[in-house]
């Protein structure tokens, strides 16, 4: 009884998936899905290697002060860094003053409220605080920006597929729109206020370019020059340790138990095979690899005329 | 429990004396997981994965009770108090992400553990209970990943929510309102999130309970075994301790190996990018897919397309909920005598195939829906469907089995009669002549 409604319950299934297929097929032949300007112009983030990468990888302390001077002189104009506080710059190697220095001097104050009147009002920050965010809320953001919402970039490198390469693509990707674009796609030109930039998921971005040349940033002695792509690193760089300040600490300590889980593996498996080793010789694996067992099993399969 | 040779408990020291006369917890434990439980001697390395997802439930209630004390179930506050965790509290970074990764390895030693059962017939008469039991806690598994998945409240989070909560709306008259009443509101928000966060941490105390009583019905009749074939005499058997708990302690250390190379190296691996953004109830990410290890069944429940009787997505929900539900049927769908695959030859093969599918599935639901990603997922769930309600009952009558061992210590033991003895027990004499 199971068994036959069983039956009948697959084959209802699968019929009803059976008319699904077919419509699926004959939907697609008489109405082929449209070629879009994305798929075929957007591409996937450039390479770029930082020395936070791979297992081994650390924090460039000079590179993520470079950045974070991009950051501050370049994007924190429109993005905030809301989940990030001054307190911790003292990872990129700043010494306290630095970082109250940095604070107080930090273009956009703390919201506050007036001890005496108790009117709304800003106060400067200090090091305890988290970077303000440039805008009161998202509709004076958006107000702003022609509708565009600057998004927060305290975890932009972990929520973006690709993670610093897209950023580092992202800032050294604005071009002009190919001309085999708009020829094909007419209605995927891109609009006023709108910038072109294949490596953005729709290719039309609202931030313009924001590295206007080379040397908008100037690095302090002994760093390398302040190119766009040099900038555009940097600042990926910086953005990686915002969204996971951790890493280094993630990194070393990791080798160090996968070390000790190396060990106390080996060891149990050494225990093991000397718990087994009484045992060991009887335990083959299993019945079917037994000699005999195949034996017999090629028997049975000759008596059947199965070959192999 | 189970044989008549399991050796009783015998405390060692005068305290445990007194406390076996009074409360036989130490009698209990060394029944269980002891010396008093004897295992057949043939189990392969597939055996050891139901262990290995007790280590994982563990490391998961384990660091879930630490996160708790730090995470603030509140629409406005949980994803900053999940990066809170991440940047200020000590150690936060590693107990969340071994939270998170740690619920992908319990789901894939799971799934092993499931197909090695599926593969050996370990469903089959008299282990029917232990098979249901092992499928409630994968139900309950479920619905906790689900929720566990809302509380960060990102992106995938808050649509995930509003998508796996909208397939109560598919059924007619009482969805809507069935729904409605789930999220305690239109859509997912404050009354959703601590509802979520409330059963997120009773369930996994639920699925402890399940699987003591999945272990205490597998302890009735014992573990099964590569042959299939049942434990006939003491030879067929190992104490579980030392020799299996030595096994699976090993073994043990390198799935956690694995486990730290993902955890510590590659920790956003497993997640989507989209939820370290906050959930945003005006922005609909532009491909909303679970975790990796729902995508199966994503995949069957976007491949009704078409509203025949029913509405596409009534059937779509109905398939989903009966993919899970067909394997409590399984003992009675598949009624071959001989448990394992391994002499099984049809079986295997079909196993195999169904392996295939499931993993075609699973490619299917993490995709965008794109015709051809649509067109394979009906395919395969049609395949699935088939293979356990069609193909699995007729292989059972048509096909001829391999010829069995007559016992699990004559399929290890190639006749040696002198290597047959029990453990402890030395060897009958060798025989003058033979």
């Amino acid at each position: 009884m199971v068994r036959l409604i069983a039956f009948f319950v697959g084959i209802g299934f699968a019929g009803v998936l059976l008319i699904s297929l077919i419509s699926t097929i004959s939907q697609t032949i008489s109405s082929p899905p449209e070629a879009t300007a994305e798929e075929e112009f957007h591409r996937h983030p450039k390479h770029v290697s930082l020395p936070s990468d791979g297992p081994f990888g650390k924090f460039d302390r000079r590179q993520l002060q470079r950045g974070f001077q991009v950051y501050k002189e370049v994007c924190a104009a429109c993005h905030g860094l809301s989940l990030v506080a001054f307190r911790d710059l003292y990872d990129l190697g700043y010494e306290e003053a630095e970082v109250k220095a940095i604070a107080d001097q930090w273009a956009i104050e703390v919201p506050w409220v007036n001890p005496d009147t108790g009117e709304p009002a800003t106060r400067k920050a200090i090091p305890s605080d988290t970077f303000p965010s440039p805008y009161a809320n998202e509709t004076a953001a958006r107000a702003a920006n022609n509708n565009a919402l600057p998004p927060d970039l305290s975890l932009i490198t972990k929520a973006r597929e690709g993670g610093a390469a897209y950023t580092y693509s992202l800032l050294t990707g604005y071009q002009r729109q190919p001309a085999r674009l708009v020829k094909e796609f007419p209605a995927a030109k891109t609009p006023t206020g709108l910038h072109y930039n294949p490596y953005f998921a729709n290719l039309n971005i609202a931030m313009p370019p924001p590295f206007a040349s080379a040397g908008q940033v100037t690095y302090a002695p002994g760093n390398p020059a302040p190119t766009i792509d040099q900038m555009a690193k940097d600042v990926s760089a910086f953005l990686v340790w915002a969204a996971e300040p951790k890493l280094e600490n993630r990194h070393k300590s990791g080798i160090a138990v996968v070390i000790f889980l190396l060990v106390g593996t080996v060891l149990g498996y050494l225990a093991y095979r000397q718990l087994w080793a009484e045992a060991k010789r009887k335990v083959r694996p299993t019945g079917a690899l037994d000699p005999k067992n195949q034996a017999k099993s090629r028997c049975a399969k000759a008596k059947q005329g199965i070959a192999g | 429990m189970s044989f008549s040779w399991a050796k009783p408990y015998e405390p060692k020291s005068q305290f445990m004396r007194w406390l076996d006369d009074r409360l036989p917890l130490p009698r209990l434990v060394y029944g269980a997981i002891g010396g008093g439980y004897p295992v057949p001697r043939n189990l392969n390395y597939w055996w050891n994965f139901g262990v290995l997802a007790g280590v994982f439930l563990t490391i998961q209630i384990v660091t879930g009770i630490v996160l708790a004390m730090h995470f603030y179930a509140s629409a406005d506050g949980a994803f900053n108090s999940v990066e809170h965790i991440m940047r200020n509290v000590n150690a936060g970074w590693l107990l969340r992400y071994a939270h998170a990764n740690g619920a992908s390895f319990f789901f894939i030693v799971t799934y092993i553990h499931i197909f090695r059962g599926l593969y050996y017939g370990s469903y089959k008469a008299p282990r029917e209970l232990v098979w249901m039991l092992g499928l409630v806690i994968y139900l309950l598994m479920m619905a906790t990943a689900f929720m566990g998945y809302v509380l960060p409240w990102g992106q995938m989070s808050y649509w995930g929510a509003q998508v796996i909560t909208s397939f109560f709306s598919a059924f007619p008259l009482v969805g809507e309102p069935v729904r409605v009443w789930l999220l305690g509101g239109y859509a997912p928000d404050q009354a959703a999130l601590t509802r979520f966060f409330s059963l997120h941490y009773l369930l996994p105390f639920v699925i402890a309970a399940v699987v003591i009583l999945h272990i205490w019905a597998l302890h009735i009749p014992g573990s099964s075994n590569p042959t299939g074939v049942d434990v006939k005499e003491e030879k067929d058997t190992l104490p579980f301790h030392p020799f299996y708990t030595a096994k699976d302690g090993w073994f043990a250390g390198l799935v956690l190996i694995l486990f730290a190379l993902v955890l510590y190296f590659a920790p956003n691996a497993l997640g989507h990018p989209e939820n370290y953004i906050p959930a945003n109830p005006l922005a609909t990410p532009a491909h909303i897919v679970p975790e990796w290890y729902f995508w199966p069944f994503y995949a069957i429940l976007r491949a009704f397309t078409i509203d025949f009787l029913l509405p596409a997505k009534l059937w779509g929900v109905l398939a989903m909920f009966a993919s899970i539900l067909l394997l409590f049927f399984l003992p009675w769908l598949d009624k071959s005598p001989v448990r394992s695959g391994s002499y099984r030859p049809l079986f295997k093969r079909f196993f195999w195939i169904l392996m295939l599918d499931i993993v075609v599935l699973g490619w299917a639901g993490g995709e965008a829906a794109t015709p051809v990603v649509v067109a394979v997922s009906q395919i395969a769930t049609a395949y699935y469907f088939l293979h356990f309600l069609v193909i699995l009952p007729l292989i059972a009558k048509f096909e001829r089995p391999l010829p069995l061992p007559d016992s699990i210590s004559t399929s290890v033991l190639h006749g040696e009669k002198q290597e047959a003895a029990p453990i402890g027990v030395s060897p009958p004499a060798r025989p003058a002549a033979e």
